[in-house]
This record gives structure tokens, C-alpha cells and sequence, in this order.
């Protein structure tokens, strides 16, 4: 049977995942995910047209507190567990392309 | 000596220490010591912490000594699950991705816990990010069920349970999103109890599905429940969904334990449990024998939308996780890649690198589902059918107490049987999943064994935040049976 999500969705899902799969993970996200969506299709015989969705289950809405100053972590413990930092900075790879002329 | 201390409730041991018959210090000993024997065998344990449990065991010995007023669970040996953040050591998630990541601040029930005066022994291995029904997907280390080394502890708080059950703790805590603390109760023979959605602080709890994720207790008896629960419910600043104690007042779970609710109406779906294997079925039968035996009313009920739970539970705590590990970015903290090419790589390889299969394959079926196209199709379908299965507890409980049904159509199944089929995988799931849709509490209780002597699991589901019934509603089948005081072979 046809995979419901084929190669090429499951690259462009992977795009928007930020997750560089191998070749090999495409094409057996293709078919799990398919057959995943497949079994999920049982939704539709549902009709669902006057029903509300339900995103949350509690009766709470919008939560409001003082707007006071608290002590905050802190610069060393927020930067103890960076993978690189460069004083009191995260450190990344350049993002900016100099031959631009920015 | 250490038997004796070992069969002890967490009830029992700290009113033993508190009378000063035990100290706490040979308590915490005595688990180190079950640790050392069956830990290689077991593999519940991500880290422990001896030298820092002695030290608080010692701490709780001397304000005993010195007549200082002590905390509910003072001088107990606990766990907690690996994705509840402390300071005093890693929290992994079973992930390579927080491999090494420590977090700079206690997670709420941590901090009810130290309040309290337990003694924290140590964090439990999980499926990575809770995401799995046999805690085969961590990305650290292998759990085995203690009744049966060739089977899985169930998942994904696995690491709990098996602790529990090999007395390498008193109690641990776990994560339930869609049934990670009820099943390997079952599987392991504990209690454990998913309590209502926002009953206990999420704060600190390492987000995988944040509308459904609840923290709760895994411990030997439903008093020991109880008082855990005790310790760690109530409202939090810091999480916004917890509920405010105004609305949904907290009590003392214990106080009434072994009272019976009057009027008692058990409502049970036959058509769903016929879903389960027969001993799981036989087993339900004779507890549901023991309650009428009480003289409590069975009916019953139908929940027409139940069988759709998995369908809509995959689509939203995938949608959910999808944008939750967004976060593990390579910048910030965690895992990342050590050479990557531009800024675009430090996400996609440190993303690639750190996180495992089934992470992966939720995090792409979450991104897809709430991908332009396809967001009505799928999740929002499975927001207004969550509304449905919802709406079958409200009637449910218009006319009966309680539910009981199965917590899983199997008992503990082989290591490897299901971990190349994520959907079957899924299904193992059918029980648990409806009740953090609902948003209601359910608590596993064992229930007897299958023809193999592994443990069978009751499921007793209330409405939202009615756990001091549910609890007095379990306790009172513990009562009247010794499941829970079976001991695996393994450590007899």
C-alpha cells in the first residue's frame, strides 16, 4: 500500500524539525509514520462537526501575578551548562555571511 | 534485621523513625545495600547518591535526637524518575541530549520532598523523555522487570517501578502522560497513581506533553500513596496550570483512608474489557468479586469514544512534544554536535546526534500534524474528539462513582517483542491514555497474577480531583487481599 507521508514530506518534516536524518531514517519514518497516520484515520468516522475542541482540561484561563522584581539565576549558573560560551555570552558559529557587505 | 526494615511501609518506617526505633540512617544504609545486590540485575537506577542520602539521613536522625519537629516522610528513602530537575546532580531524561545537563534549580516536588524530610536516593531510568510504554527507549541504560528479567518494567517510568518492587527504595515518583505511571505499576506490581491534571506542580518536570503530563506516586501500598500525595499536592506560583487550592481544596489523603465511601456505584465497560488477554480479564473479574462481595453496586456503563483515545492521543502529545523539544537546540545547554558546518547544524546535527528514534519519530509526527494543510485534519480533530472522550467521564459519572477497567490489555511483555513496531507499541496503551485526556486521576493497584506469576494491575479512574475518594475506594479492595505484599523471586 501506499505510504500515506512519502520521502520527500518526510524530508520536509524533517526540514522544519531541525533533525538531519540519514537516508535510511527517511525511509522508515516513511512507513512508521504512515502507518501511524493510517490507524489515526479511525478519527473521521467520528463527526465532529458541533463539538468544541478541547486544548486544556482545567478551568483555568489566564493567570496573573504581581509584576514584581525576583532574584534571577544569575549569569554563571545560566551559562553552566552551555556547550561553548565566551564570557558572559553563549558562543555559536558565525550567522551572519560577511561577503553580504552588511 | 534489614528484612523486617525493608517490608516496612513508608508509613511504618517513618513513624519507626520518628519514634526513634529506627534510625534513618540505617534505613537509607539498608537501601544502598539492596542497591549494591540487585541494581547490576535490575538497572532501575540512572545515578544514585549515597554520600548525600547518608548526610540527609543523618541530618533527619539528629533533629529526631534533638526533639526538632520533623516532615511527613522524614528519614525515607525515595527516587525520583530522571526528568524532574535537581541540583544536586544530573537530570538526564534518559537522553544524550541532557546527558550531562544539571539543572540550576529544584523541580517543585523535589522541594516538597526535601521539605518533608525524605531522603532522595537517587534518579530512575525512563523511556527518553517519557516517551515510550517499556522504558526500552532509554538512551542511557536497560531496566528489567524485577518479577521476570526477560521482560520489560513497563514505561516509561520503568525505572521507578522496578526500584519499588526490588525494595531499592521506599517510594519513588514518576510521570504520567499517557499511562507512564499506571503501567509499570502494573507491570511491577506497585500502586501508582496519575493524580487529577494540575493536583501537583509541574514545575521542574521536563515538558513532553504539557497538557496531559502530571507527576504522582509509585510506592507498595495505597496508604504510602496517600501520604505522598500529601506531601506534593497543593498549588504552585510557578506552574500556571496547577490548581488553585480555592477552587479544588487539598486534604489529608490519609486521614480517611480506611473508611469506605458510602453509596458506592462501580461503572465497568464490558465491551472494552473484553479488549484485554483472558488472565487480565479473570484477574479484574475477582477484584470486581471482591467490591460486590462488599456489597457494592456494579453496573454497566458505555464509553462510546474510549476506543478513539490512542488515535487522538498520538496527534496531541505529539503536537505538544513537537514544540516542547524545540528547545534542545545545541545552543543553550545539552548536547551539541562538535563540528558543525554553519548555525543551521548546531541544531540539526546536535538534534540528530542527541536525540533517539522514538523521540525523532514523535517530534516529526508532531511537526506534521500541526504543519500548515494538515493542522485541522489532524490535531484539531483530535482537540474536539478529546472533548467527546471528556464528555463519556462527565456521564459516566452522572451515574456511578468510579470506573474500573484494566490498566493494561497484557501483563509485562518480552523485551524486544514491540520495539520494532512503534504502533503496537502505541496500542499497549489503550487503558491509560483516556484519563489524561479527561484530565481525571487513576491509580493502579495490583490485582493478582497471570499464569506466568507476573503481577495483573487494577484501574480505578474518579472524577477530577476526587483522589481521597478514589484512594479510599483501593484501599478498600487492599484490604480485603495480599497482592501487594508478594515479593518478586529475585529478592526473596
Amino acid at each position: 500500500m501506499k505510504n500515506i507521508i512519502n520521502e520527500k514530506q518526510v524530508r520536509a518534516v524533517a526540514k522544519l524539525s531541525r533533525l538531519d536524518l540519514t537516508d535510511a531514517e527517511v525511509e522508515v519514518f516513511s512507513r512508521q509514520l504512515s502507518s501511524i497516520l493510517e490507524y489515526v484515520e479511525k478519527l473521521n468516522k467520528l463527526d465532529t462537526a458541533n463539538v468544541e475542541p478541547l486544548a486544556h482540561c482545567l478551568p483555568v484561563s489566564n493567570v496573573f501575578r504581581e509584576d514584581k522584581i525576583k532574584e534571577s539565576l544569575g549569569v554563571e549558573k545560566t551559562l553552566a551548562n552551555a556547550p561553548q560560551r565566551d564570557g558572559e555570552f553563549f558562543k555559536v558559529p558565525k550567522i551572519l555571511d560577511d561577503s553580504s557587505g552588511a | 534485621m534489614s528484612d523486617e526494615l525493608l517490608n516496612l511501609s513508608c508509613k511504618e518506617l517513618r513513624d519507626a523513625i520518628a519514634a526513634g526505633r529506627v534510625k534513618s540512617v540505617a534505613a537509607t544504609e539498608t537501601v544502598f545495600e539492596q542497591i549494591e545486590k540487585y541494581e547490576p540485575s535490575v538497572g532501575a537506577y540512572i545515578s544514585t547518591f549515597k554520600e548525600q542520602a547518608l548526610t540527609q539521613a543523618r541530618q533527619v536522625d539528629d533533629k529526631i535526637t534533638k526533639g526538632r519537629p520533623i516532615g511527613a516522610l522524614a528519614g525515607v528513602p525515595v527516587a525520583i524518575k530522571d526528568n524532574m530537575c535537581i541540583t544536586f546532580g544530573a537530570t538526564t531524561c534518559a537522553s544524550k541530549i541532557l546527558e550531562n545537563f544539571h539543572a540550576p534549580y529544584n523541580a517543585a516536588v523535589v522541594e516538597r520532598l526535601l521539605a518533608a524530610d525524605a531522603v532522595i536516593v537517587g534518579k530512575t531510568n525512563l523511556d527518553e523523555f517519557a516517551m515510550g510504554s517499556s522504558t526500552e527507549n532509554s538512551g542511557l541504560k536497560k531496566t528489567v522487570n524485577p518479577w521476570d528479567l526477560s521482560r520489560v518494567p513497563g514505561g516509561s517510568s520503568g525505572g521507578s517501578a522496578a526500584a519499588v518492587a526490588a525494595r531499592m527504595c521506599f517510594a519513588a515518583l514518576g510521570s504520567d502522560t499517557g499511562g507512564s505511571i499506571r503501567q509499570p505499576a502494573s507491570f511491577c506490581g506497585t500502586v501508582g497513581l496519575k493524580p487529577t491534571y494540575g493536583r501537583v506542580s509541574r514545575f521542574g518536570l521536563v515538558a513532553y506533553g504539557s497538557s496531559l503530563d502530571q507527576i504522582g506516586p509509585v510506592t507498595r501500598t495505597v496508604a504510602d500513596t496517600a501520604l505522598i500525595l500529601n506531601v506534593i499536592a497543593g498549588h504552585d506560583q510557578k506552574d500556571s496550570t496547577s490548581i488553585s487550592e480555592q477552587i479544588a481544596p487539598v486534604c489529608d489523603y490519609l486521614e480517611k483512608l480506611d473508611e469506605p465511601p458510602k453509596g458506592l456505584k462501580i461503572g465497568i465497560v464490558p465491551q472494552l474489557n473484553e479488549g484485554a488477554e483472558q488472565d487480565v480479564r479473570k484477574a479484574i473479574g475477582e477484584a470486581l468479586e471482591v467490591y460486590r462481595n462488599l456489597g457494592v453496586e456494579i453496573a454497566e456503563i458505555t464509553m462510546p469514544h474510549f476506543d478513539y483515545s490512542i488515535a487522538a492521543y498520538y496527534l496531541i502529545a505529539t503536537a505538544e512534544a513537537s514544540s516542547n523539544l524545540a528547545r534542545y537546540d545545541g545552543v543553550h545547554y545539552g548536547y551539541r554536535t562538535p563540528r558543525p558546518n554553519d548555525y543551521i547544524e548546531v541544531y540539526s546535527k546536535s538534534r540528530a546526534e542527541g536525540f533517539g528514534g522514538e523521540v525523532k519519530r514523535r517530534i516529526m509526527l508532531g511537526t506534521y500534524v500541526l504543519s500548515s494543510g494538515y493542522y485541522d485534519a489532524y490535531y484539531l480533530k483530535a482537540l474536539k474528539v478529546r472533548n467527546l472522550i471528556r464528555g463519556d467521564f462527565t456521564k459516566a459519572f452522572e451515574s456511578c462513582n468510579c470506573v474500573m477497567m484494566p490498566v493494561s490489555p497484557t501483563t509485562a511483555f518480552k523485551i524486544g517483542e514491540k520495539i520494532d513496531d512503534p504502533l503496537q507499541m502505541y496500542l499497549s496503551d489503550v487503558y491509560t491514555i483516556a484519563a489524561n485526556l479527561a484530565g481525571v486521576p487513576a491509580i493502579s493497584i495490583p490485582c493478582g497474577f497471570d499464569s506466568k506469576n507476573l503481577p495483573v494491575g487494577l484501574q480505578i479512574l474518579t472524577p477530577a480531583f476526587t483522589e481521597e475518594k478514589l484512594l479510599r475506594i483501593a484501599r478498600m479492595y487492599e484490604k480485603q487481599n495480599q497482592w501487594h505484599l508478594k515479593k518478586p523471586a529475585l529478592i526473596k
